[in-house]
């Protein structure tokens, strides 16, 4: 593996988001959270949405992770914020193929903005699990669930 | 200041292999000498056999190579009774087995079994698992200054209902080396006003040591301890993984009931009862790991060969070279006991605004294995207050060369993160 690899895992934004994670907070107004939780590396983060009708109108999270972890929450609530409940659920469904590798399609990751910055990591898949918690975490906050787990009662990753 | 390797590269294929990469993760498992990688292949082209079972001369040497090993093993380990160690899996197999076998048997409510916050896993769960199945009170030994064990709290734990103190040789996260004598002392004085442990023992809580760091360091001497039961990992010796034993004293093996049923433990099958094997059989169900056995007993005779004086300076050595290196890059915190000479090939750190994590992938992308995370040790984590740590471990190919290699990649880190 060489440094380009790392320079494609570490990328300024990601780095940038780890620094100063963006809505970094607890939400009291929230409608719905969930805590999030990778054993393997003593991650643990809660994400935090408020949903207004069918959008997702507002998200924060906070936690103590590695930089990948915090990046793609950090990401995650800006990105997400403002879509319709099918939207997020999509993209959550988009980031996973993007993670695992399996998302090609440059017209797609284009279309991701500054997530696309997360796809170095389908090049480490021992960190596949750092940038993939804070999803698992917003889809468990949608869908009512509470605690996800990476390595029990996570959704698995679509592949 | 410079360290050589102990043992050449050559003797370790993987290391031969891979000339670049630096293996600072020798407390999870060593790489292993090819002295025990052919020790395997010999066994399998010129004793392969069902042990214990074939009347023909191959089953015999089958025999002969497994029941040699374990006298092997038991000499370099200061067992003089080859008969006491039985081999399990490793460390966490003879944990479950003394926890189940003897530990149901023996525990019930009003009982208390005692560890230590520095246990490893292996040493803390089926304690805690067992004082939640009998009703026993599970108690922790908290911690004293850099690295060690409070031994006036883990004192006053201890009394006459303790039926197990449970406690490492070595610690795998910190390094630690244990006063191991001290403990046991203590441990007995507290629970002597217990039963005795059988006939002809001393009374009180069985007393229980995780040697798995130990053994691969340290002359052991395991007789000497004054233990009840000691525990190993064969794969953290140069040994295969797989195999690894418990070491229990005769009088308490004999009196406990057996862990696991099958073949080669049982003496004699009736209908509705049986009976069980000689010592070490009754412990050993079904067919036993031969080649985990043989490549145990070469890793031994290597190190041996290589002396565990010897090894013990050089470890010492470049912790001790580690610790300069690292601790005199700013915002690098090492944790555990400031004197190389008290602890293991081990140097636990953190990097300030470096997710252990993120360490770990950018060391590796520069050729350096080491451990990030909670080391198997998420009780002690938690009061030392990180999530996870880096961990750079040493063993008898490891060099200055590894060392500064290791502190480039830190401050490399460093600089990508800043
Ligand atoms: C101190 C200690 N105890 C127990 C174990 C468990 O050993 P094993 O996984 O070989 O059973 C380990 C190894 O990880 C260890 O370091």
């Amino acid at each position: 593996m060489s440094d380009a690899t790392l320079d494609a895992l570490y990328q300024e934004v990601i780095l940038d988001h780890n620094r100063r994670p963006r809505n970094f907070h607890p939400m009291p107004a929230a409608s719905c959270s969930a805590d999030g939780k990778n054993p393997s590396c003593g991650d643990q983060l809660t994400i935090w949405v408020r949903v207004d009708g069918d959008r997702v109108a507002e998200l924060s999270f906070q936690g103590i992770g590695c930089a990948i972890s915090k990046a793609s929450a950090s990401l995650l609530t800006e990105a997400v914020k403002g879509k319709t409940r099918t939207e997020a659920l999509a993209l959550y469904e988009t980031m996973h193929r993007v993670f695992t590798g399996l998302e090609t399609d440059t017209a797609v990751l284009k279309g991701l903005g500054p997530l696309r910055a997360l796809s170095g990591v389908s090049k480490f898949p021992m960190r596949v699990k750092c940038a993939s918690l804070a999803w698992h975490a917003f889809k468990a906050a949608l869908d009512g669930a509470g605690t996800v787990s990476t390595e029990s009662g996570a959704p698995t990753p679509v592949s | 200041m410079s360290t050589g390797p102990l043992a050449p590269r050559a003797d370790f294929p993987l290391l031969a292999a891979s000339p670049d990469l630096v293996y600072l993760d020798s407390a999870a498992t060593t790489q292993k000498p090819a002295v025990v990688l052919e020790a395997i292949r010999r066994y399998y082209t010129e004793a392969n056999a069902n042990p214990h079972r074939g009347a023909y001369a191959l089953a015999a040497a089958a025999t002969a190579a497994y029941e040699t090993a374990r006298h092997r093993v038991a000499r370099f380990l200061g067992v003089a009774d080859p008969d006491t160690l039985l081999f399990t899996r490793g460390s966490t197999e003879a944990m479950n087995l003394i926890a189940t076998a003897w530990g149901r048997a023996q525990v019930g409510p009003g009982d208390n079994l005692v560890v230590t916050r520095m246990e490893h896993h292996a040493n803390f769960v089926p304690w805690q698992q067992l004082a939640l199945a009998t009703g026993a009170e599970f108690r922790i030994a908290e911690l004293g200054p850099a690295g060690t064990i409070d031994l006036e709290h883990l004192a006053s734990l201890i009394d006459a209902r303790t039926k197990v103190v449970a406690f490492g040789h070595v610690s795998n996260a910190l390094g630690t080396i244990h006063p191991v004598t001290e403990i046991v002392r203590i441990a007995r004085e507290r629970s002597a006003g217990g039963a005795p442990l059988g006939p002809g023992l001393p009374p009180g809580a069985l007393l229980v040591c995780d040697g798995a760091q130990a053994v691969p360091h340290l002359r052991c001497a395991v007789d000497a301890l004054g233990v009840d039961a000691y525990a190993f990992s064969g794969h953290k010796i140069g040994g295969p993984m797989g195999i690894g034993g418990l070491v229990m004293r005769r009088g308490i093996l004999e009196a406990m009931p057996p862990y696991q049923f099958g073949g080669d433990m049982i003496e004699w099958v009736e209908d509705r009862t049986s009976t069980w094997n000689v010592l070490p059989h009754k412990f050993e169900a079904g067919t036993p790991n031969v080649e985990g056995a043989v490549g145990l007993a070469a890793a031994c005779d290597y190190v041996e060969r290589l002396g565990l004086d010897a090894i013990r300076a050089h470890e010492v050595a470049l912790t001790a070279e580690a610790m300069a290196a690292l601790g005199a890059i700013g915002g690098v915190t090492l944790f555990g006991t400031p004197d190389a000479t008290t602890r293991s090939g081990v140097v636990s750190f953190a990097i300030e605004g470096v997710h252990p994590h993120d360490v770990a992938t950018t060391l590796d992308v520069a050729g350096v294995c080491v451990r990030a995370g909670h080391h198997c040790a998420q009780p002690l984590m938690r009061v030392m207050g990180v999530p996870a740590t880096v961990r750079a471990s040493f063993w008898v190919y490891s060099t200055s060369d590894d060392v500064a290699r290791l502190a480039q990649a830190v401050r490399e880190t460093q600089a990508r993160f800043a």
